[in-house]
């Protein structure tokens, strides 16, 4: 099982940070990974509620996801539940993952930590099972490097 | 969002599982090329145990094998395990360009919100 954890420094205090990532204006201004639109946002942020997202790459391709908050605490915590419900990745299709944004106050504004996990694709779950993960890591680490300095080349 | 060739990857990382195997590719990494006795000296293993671990690293693409007279050599194929590191880190990209996007929209309503007290 893989964990995903990427932390932000954004210069916005939490509860501008929170409506962002919960209201469907904020939704609309920012969860396509490029410039492409967001389609529709669907949020009803309580325990239980259910958040639907559909956004349309630039290559036209579009995707959505869907998820439940699983835990909601304004404007400090937020956790839901997250699947692809269209387009996405088509071997991750049904399944569902884990995803948590924590937002600490911090001088300059908000301290943002992302943590995405139970990613139980094919690949995570032999990961899993079999152990490999961290022990691949320094040579999976070396070729991402030579393959990152291979597309800087082409 | 990036099309991965599961099949290729399923493949890849059964191949790494083995510890054995992750020496052998990491051995091949600094040497790009070795015979298959180079190859197994370090391995208290036997020869045949060795040649066993090749057949999956070959049958996973990670690996080619070329007899020239007595000897094999082993020549390193680097492209599934850059496909596999590159899967490995997807969802990083995906989330930090998302992440970008929330923290220069979030800014401009901090901005704005600003402006509106003043």
């Amino acid at each position: 099982m893989r964990t995903l954890t990427l932390v932000r420094r954004i210069k916005a205090r939490p509860s501008i940070v929170f409506e962002a990532l919960t209201t469907p204006e904020g939704i609309a201004g920012w969860w396509g990974p490029d410039a492409g639109p967001v389609l529709f946002a669907k949020t009803d942020v309580r325990v239980g509620g259910c958040f639907r997202v559909r956004f349309r790459m630039l290559d036209g391709s579009e995707h959505e996801s869907a998820g439940e908050y699983l835990e909601v605490e304004k404007p400090r915590r937020l956790v839901m539940s997250w699947q692809w419900t269209a387009g996405g990745e088509p071997y991750e299709a049904g399944n569902l993952s884990r995803l948590a944004f924590e937002l600490e106050p911090i001088d300059s504004g908000t301290e943002l930590t992302l943590t995405h996990t139970q990613l139980k694709t094919e690949a995570s779950r032999i990961s899993h099972e079999q152990g490999w993960a961290g022990a691949i890591d320094k040579l999976v680490q070396r070729f991402s490097y030579a393959s990152a300095d291979h597309h800087e080349q082409t | 969002m990036v099309n991965y060739r599961a099949s290729q990857l399923d493949r890849t990382f059964a191949a790494l599982v083995d510890p054995t195997r992750r020496a052998i590719l990491a051995r091949l990494e600094q040497e790009e090329t070795a015979s298959v006795s180079d190859l197994a000296r370090p391995f208290v293993i036997k020869l045949p145990a060795v040649m066993k671990h090749l057949d999956v690293l070959d049958d996973a693409g990670l690996i080619t094998r070329a007899k020239r007279g007595r000897t094999v050599t082993v020549h390193l194929r680097p492209e599934p395990i850059r496909e596999a590191a590159d899967w490995l880190g997807r969802y990083e990209r995906f989330w930090s360009r998302r992440l970008d996007r929330l923290a220069s929209y979030a800014e401009s309503k901090e901005a704005e919100a600003r402006r509106k007290k003043r």
